[in-house]
């Protein structure tokens, strides 16, 4: 176990904000629980400082910063929330810091001392939507660009504790999904085994976004939504990609009863890294053949055609119809007899 | 005559420096620079329209509705299309939800807190402002973080989630409500004014929007027990004389808030001169002056420009400084409120002008008009009647969204070519407000809503002054520059 882990005292966090739109601390905002900084408290970590949420501004900021990146505070847990900016020409002076210093350089130093690294939402972990486009901001993530290891820190990088930068990825990230990998660093029951591929924390991303979706029944039978409103699956036509995603968005739900494909659109793979630039339309699913390109996860291909073309002969009406319509047209039928 | 940079200012939703030239104890003239550049224009050249609806939002994490409904709009232009009645019932309902929340959060958790720093120890208010308002630790967070997190639960059932939704499209509404959910939502909004009379008024939302002059108000603040933060906040205000604090050009401009297709819940207009004049926003420019991007002219946004230039001689921000007939204007709830014609909110302008009091009770009234209409969108949905329509496909076409973000005045303009966005140009509110000088020198609106503050010499704090004329605007910064 590593000497954080058996650490008794609360854990220092620092929370920066770079190449990004601030939405995964929103998004953290709407946690539910009693008070998020008492859980925060609860769960082992101590907030040394954070951009929307603390008292302390512009030199009393900088003297934090200074405290953490001579040692003079330890510094347990370094967030980053935003995309590394190394534009223009590796200059990173599409976001300086007061005084000159670019945020590309003050991360990196902060980055030598911390105990664990953790990137929130997919700009800091691959780029993200920040590097959509050309990419003019040179934007990368923490120890990725899009899905290459490398990005700021290098493919070796390892924080003070052991681990690699902890890609949090999500546009915006759930807000358990924070709070759950920062009280596993808190408690030292986060390893390297509890990473995926991308060094995502497997809590939430050993799911498919598929898993739970309320269009599971039209997606068995095929009966897909023509335009957005409509009821039936949007896997077909409308560019979803819950079938490939690694989140569990349809398991644990957002703000309260939501997810995407529960507001009525497309899941466009926004916890995997280059989901900014798909190379189609968002809302058209790319098709070879009339047949979708990107089959569901796990599925062979021959298998997928097969049971499509039969379970769309097999459609019972009122899937059907319901999955064109905005309300369902025909309701179940119940039975006199009672359900076997 | 000393020059002191301030940054980076927090709580400002992104980032932000600001320098000052500080003679005799106060603030002589103010540079407000914008340190970082995203680039979303230029993301969203060559995509195909609708994409607009992915990237859009995520310019903005506190306003990504805002900037979806704008782009909605622009889309929906183009297409020569209109949604139905519940379309917009829920995208009205969607936007204020996010417009009330981010009231909510502006208040308690970045604006309201700086009256807890050690600066004010000496005030009579302070030990209760502290207790109350103290970042982290003060109670009203405590209270304030699981309504705010409640009441968001109205986008997982208006928008499937928040931020970051795809929800709004130019047809209408992806999420049709069923009756289970339309009620729901009703008991959502009810605990929601259940908070806002307990714990920030104290009264019934329709008394408090019912006050219609300066002396009404704090005669209603004297009647209240200091147990509601907003007389807590009146109280602090008024001792701290912040009616005079922050006055920028009081010419106001909206774009006119909650269209319900053909009239607007709060009108658009510009206010000027003691008068309310009709909009022209075809006399909006986009000045480059002072900031690092290519080009000399200022430009109107549907032929704007978006090139870096970050070795620019003379620039001091990222931000564009737009101007409307070439001249500086005010947007947020402070200018929306004019424009509509709150009896209350003219007459504290009338008689100090807009101030860091005026724009934080402009705010906060917003809940107690705003939510009584948000029930009201609620009773007129229908469940089984049409949310949404498709989309059409379009060649060569022009959009323009105008809307209200919760801290002002949004356009987004899209002009379509051959199938593919050619050129999209967003202004966002505070683009307005934090904007850099212009060609003939004139500094933004908080450039001169600083000067004249009280500052010290030859210390590199940020002076407590400056740090509520800043946030009074309620910034965001990550919109500012996209």
């Amino acid at each position: 176990m590593n000497e954080l882990a058996v650490r008794k005292e609360s854990l220092n966090l620092l929370w920066l904000q770079s190449g990004g739109c601030g939405g995964c601390t929103l998004s953290l905002l709407n946690a539910d629980c009693r008070n998020l900084f008492d859980t925060l408290k609860a769960i082992g970590i101590n907030l040394l400082w954070h951009p929307s949420l603390s008292e302390q501004s512009a030199n009393e900021a900088r003297e934090i910063f200074e405290a953490c990146a001579s040692g003079a505070t330890r510094l347990d847990i370094l967030c980053l929330e935003g995309a590394v900016l190394k534009g223009p020409n590796g200059s990173g002076g599409f976001h300086r810091m007061t005084h000159g210093e670019s945020m590309m350089n003050l991360v990196e130093r902060l980055a030598k001392v911390a105990g664990h690294t953790v990137a929130v939402g997919s700009c800091a972990a691959f780029g993200g939507i920040t590097a959509g486009g050309g990419n003019h901001t040179e934007a990368c993530g923490l120890q990725y660009e899009d899905d290459t290891q490398g990005g700021l820190l290098g493919e070796d990088y390892r924080a003070q504790a052991g681990l690699p930068v902890v890609n949090i990825a999500g546009c915006p990230t759930h807000p358990n999904w924070v709070i759950e990998t920062l009280s596993a660093l808190a408690s030292g029951d986060m390893r390297d085994k509890d990473l995926d591929v991308f060094h995502r924390p497997r809590l939430y991303a050993d799911h498919l976004v598929h898993h739970g979706c309320t269009r599971n029944e039209y997606y068995e039978f095929k009966a897909s939504a023509l335009k957005p409103s409509d009821l039936g699956c949007l896997m077909e036509h409308m560019g979803c990609k819950g079938t490939q995603v690694h989140a569990d968005c349809n398991i644990r739900l957002w703000n309260g009863e939501g997810s995407c494909t529960r507001g009525g659109y497309a899941c466009i793979a926004c916890t995997e890294p280059g989901f900014e630039e798909p190379g189609h339309a968002f809302g058209i699913t790319p098709k070879i053949a009339g047949i979708p390109i990107g089959l569901p996860t796990d599925m062979p291909k021959a298998w997928f055609v097969a049971l499509a073309s039969l379970s769309k002969s097999a459609t019972p009406k009122r899937v059907k119809e319901n999955a064109v319509s905005d309300h369902q047209v025909i309701t179940p039928a119940t039975k006199r007899l009672r359900p076997k | 005559m000393s020059r002191r940079i301030i940054g980076p200012f927090n709580r400002v939703e992104g980032d932000l420096e600001v320098t000052l030239e500080i003679e005799s104890g106060r603030v002589r003239a103010a540079y407000v620079n914008s340190p970082m550049y995203r680039g979303f224009e230029q993301i969203l050249a060559g995509k195909h329209p609708l994409d607009a609806l992915v990237y859009v939002p995520r310019i903005c994490g506190i306003c990504s509705v805002a900037q979806s409904a704008a782009a909605a709009q622009a889309l929906a232009q183009s297409m020569g299309i209109q949604a139905p009645q519940n379309g917009i019932l829920a995208a009205n309902l969607t936007l204020a939800a996010e417009n009330l929340a981010d009231h909510l959060s502006h208040f308690y958790l970045f604006f309201m807190p700086d009256f807890a720093r050690e600066g004010y120890r000496g005030r009579a208010w302070f030990a209760d402002a502290e207790s109350r308002f103290k970042s982290v630790s003060g109670s009203a967070t405590a209270d304030v973080l699981p309504v705010r997190a409640k009441f968001m639960n109205t986008m997982g059932y208006l928008a499937g989630r928040w931020p970051h939704t795809l929800a709004l499209q130019p047809g209408g509404s992806s999420r049709p409500l069923e009756e289970a959910e339309r009620l729901r939502l009703k008991i959502l909004l009810a605990e929601f004014r259940t908070f806002l009379e307990r714990t920030l008024f104290g009264d019934r939302l329709e008394s408090v929007a019912a006050l219609h002059s300066e002396a009404a108000l704090f005669a209603w603040m004297e009647s209240r027990s200091l147990g509601a933060d907003f007389p807590r906040f009146l109280s602090i205000a008024r001792d701290l004389e912040m009616h005079t604090m922050g006055r920028a050009t009081d010419r106001f401009m909206s774009f006119g808030a909650y269209s319900d297709g053909e009239q607007h819940v709060f009108k658009s207009g510009v206010w000027q001169d003691g008068q309310l004049q009709v909009l022209d926003t075809n006399a909006i420019r986009e000045d480059v002056t002072s900031s690092w991007m290519a080009g000399n002219d200022a430009l109107s946004p549907d032929e704007g420009l978006t090139v870096p230039q970050p070795d620019k001689e003379g620039a001091y921000s990222w931000c564009k400084a737009p101007r409307l007939s070439g001249q500086v204007v005010e947007t947020g709830a402070l200018a929306r409120q004019m424009v509509a014609g709150h009896p209350l909110v003219r007459d504290l302008v009338a008689r100090h002008g807009a101030s860091v009091m005026a724009r934080v009770v402009a705010r906060l009234l917003e809940f107690t008009l705003v939510l009584p209409v948000m029930e009201s969108w609620l009773r007129q949905i229908q469940p089984g009647a049409a949310f949404c329509l498709p989309a059409t496909e379009i060649e060569d076409a022009r959009g323009v969204g105008l809307i209200e973000a919760a801290r002002g005045s949004l356009g987004h303009w899209l002009d379509v070519r051959n199938g593919k966005i050619h050129n999209y140009q967003i202004i966002a509110p505070t683009t307005w407000n934090f904007s850099p000088r212009d060609a003939a020198g004139e500094p933004g609106a908080l450039e001169q809503a600083l000067v004249g503050l009280v500052a010290q010499e030859g210390s590199d704090a940020a002076p407590l002054a400056v740090q509520h004329v800043v946030r009074s605007f309620d910034p965001c910064m990550v919109c500012t520059v996209h």
